[in-house]
């Protein structure tokens, strides 16, 4: 079990990866990427029960996890480098041509670790139940997880899916909304308000958890604690506070970050917060 | 080759005093293709263990209900939510299940385009696509449900493979073929009892055309409920002096193009026939493919950019041009096109 120094470690070498590959292509997402850093090193670094070095499409007897909101693919490949699916020179590929690491995550060139593409918004959580389905066929007691964005919430197959998965007592997923408040067009406040989403999961029936995705300690103790909630009939959703931005203080607090890429200058000032820790690609 | 003047309403009385007993094909029942489909996935359920089936609250409209009573554990009542449906099927064949959804044409395409585009497709998902009462042939329902352009909508998506078989036998063996063939799939059926007179056990090999009928002068490309039309015109057709060579097109994609280029090269003129909008649909494949590699004189049987309306199927099918004198009407104006084209 890794210390929590050494997750907060790597979360600031993945948040390097983060900027430095948006910026060498200028484009890409890093708001949401930096904002869910966390939550993903906590997952493939100490929760999940993954196969890195033999990544296979079934992933039977492995815990899975499904990224909905497939534009913050910075930090989804990143983490995915680090953790010993590909080689960590590839991130330098991101976005180019001929790469496997395309704009949207997909599982057309063969990326270990991908299992479903995403970038159209909406669609994860109703795979994720499915992939939770078929374990719960093959008598496999893993976990799967997924992440959505709030914004993403707007889309009306995320509530047939969450109507689903209640309906159907799918307890061997957990969920995670990042809730970072923001969309495109401005705050979800103002763009769609969202209302009281503690209260619309509860009733649809789901066991709602909540947690500071920006706090390393509180991300691992919460994800442990969702783990010991699966199996009793009910799906587990964890809301996850969390900034866009999250450790590049000029991009905090704002959707301007959103699908914006640093300058040269602004790279140079992102990357003096951000410490390399155990060595850039 | 004799070449009448049309007279379109005296084939019409002609097909219908008929009994076409000299036909080639004969029949002993009507049946409903979705009916084959119900009977395919339940052989499947006993022989494919990874077989799993969902539908979205149209469990007796799909003939899903036998598989859902003899296996309940691998099928999955949805409820009315399409896009989930898609997704829980892609999401299903991660752990090597083999997921058939079932639902109408209509939701089983248009309403959840981007969710097959997305998880299914692009994704390289094993998911088959079963749908039901395509067509005008869905009868009073109306145009709402009649969907007229989900071929051309599955074909365009790369990758997809798109069947529409001919009647009952047909359907029931596409459904088993596609287990085993590994890729997604949009499988094609419909809600009218028709005749039934393809073999029974008969093996189904996916992209590969049927020759049901040789002939010099014409070739008639046909899809789904409009092959027994083709056949039905054979005999009207030869009564005028005109040998027509009859080619089921059951899989639209990929399309069986050394099939239509030998049969064009004999007959030197096409007529298609779908139960589809001329858009996006079989003559559409086909005029793309001779236009390429053969461009000859082609005139398709098919519905005009239209919607459809409330009737009963035999109504429509007549009213939208999609029945057997139309394909005879087709047959004599490309047949006059070809010898304009010869004489030129």
């Amino acid at each position: 079990m890794p210390e929590i120094k050494d997750l907060e470690n790597i979360c600031k070498q993945v948040r390097r990866d983060i900027v430095r590959m948006v910026h060498a292509v200028n484009s890409g997402h890093p708001g949401g990427s930096l904002g869910c850093t966390d939550f993903l090193v906590a997952l493939y670094f100490d929760i999940m029960k993954h196969n890195p070095a033999k990544f296979s499409m079934d992933g039977i007897g492995e815990d899975l996890f499904f990224l909905s909101n497939g534009h913050i693919s910075p930090v989804f490949y990143s983490v995915l480098a680090r953790s010993g699916y590909f080689d960590i020179k590839e991130l330098s590929t991101f976005r180019k041509i001929n790469s496997r690491l395309q704009g949207h995550p997909t599982t057309h060139d063969g990326l270990p670790g991908v299992r479903i593409a995403s970038g159209s918004l909406g669609q994860g959580l109703s795979v994720a139940l499915g992939a939770a389905l078929a374990k719960k066929l093959n008598k496999d007691d893993r976990i799967v997880y997924s992440l959505h964005g709030d914004g993403e919430l707007d889309e009306g197959q995320i509530w047939e899916a969450v109507l689903y998965a209640a309906a159907k007592k799918v307890d061997n997923i957990i969920s995670t909304v990042d809730v970072n408040g923001q969309q495109i067009d401005g705050s979800t406040e103002n763009v769609l308000s969202l209302g009281n989403l503690r209260a619309k999961w509860e009733a649809f029936g789901w066991d709602v958890l909540e947690m500071n995705g920006a706090i390393m300690s509180h991300v691992v103790d919460t994800l442990r604690k969702a783990k010991t909630h699966t199996g009793k009939g009910k799906p587990v959703v964890i809301l996850m506070k969390t900034e866009m931005g999250q450790g590049v203080d000029f991009m905090m607090g704002s959707h301007k970050w959103h699908g914006v890429a640093p300058n040269n200058e602004q790279l140079a000032q992102a990357l003096g917060q951000l410490t390399e820790t155990i060595g850039d690609y | 080759m004799l070449l009448l003047q049309s007279d379109f309403k005296k084939t019409q009385q002609y097909l219908n005093a008929s009994t076409l007993q000299h036909m080639k094909f004969t029949y002993t029942e009507k049946k409903d293709t979705r009916s084959g489909f119900g009977a395919g996935l339940l052989e499947l359920g006993k022989t494919h263990p990874n077989v799993v089936a969902l539908c979205a609250d149209l469990t007796g409209s799909l003939k899903m209900d036998a598989f859902q009573k003899e296996f309940p554990d691998r099928f999955f009542q949805v409820g009315i939510a399409e896009a989930n449906m898609i997704g829980l099927a892609a999401g299903l064949t991660i752990g090597g299940k083999i997921p058939f959804t079932g639902t109408f044409a209509n939701f089983s395409t248009g309403r959840v385009y981007d969710q097959i585009r997305q998880s299914v497709a692009y994704s390289g998902k094993n998911v088959k696509i079963c749908a039901s009462h395509a067509g005008l042939s869905l009868g009073e329902d109306g145009a709402t449900h009649q969907i007229l352009e989900d071929l051309g909508l599955m074909k365009m998506i790369p990758h997809m493979t798109v069947i529409n078989p001919c009647d009952y036998n047909q359907t029931k063996a596409a459904t088993l073929a596609i287990a085993d063939f590994h890729g997604p799939v949009y499988l094609r059926f419909g809600r009218p009892v028709v005749p039934n007179f393809t073999p029974a056990n008969q093996v189904f090999v996916i992209g590969k055309a049927v020759l049901l009928q040789e002939g010099s002068d014409v070739s008639i490309f046909a899809t789904g409920h409009l092959v027994w039309q083709a056949l039905e015109a054979v005999e009207a057709l030869a009564a005028k002096g005109i040998s027509a060579e009859i080619i089921n097109i059951h899989t639209i994609k990929p399309l069986d193009e050394a099939a239509v280029l030998a049969s064009v090269a004999k007959t030197g003129c096409v007529v298609t026939a779908e139960e589809h909008q001329m858009n996006g649909g079989l003559g559409d494949s086909i005029a793309q493919l001779l236009a390429r590699k053969k461009p000859l004189p082609l005139e398709m049987v098919a519905v005009k950019d239209s919607f459809g309306e409330s009737g009963t199927p035999e109504q429509l099918m007549t009213k939208y041009g999609l029945d057997a004198a139309h394909i005879v009407l087709a047959v004599e104006n490309v047949l006059r096109r070809k010898m304009s084209h010869v004489n030129s």
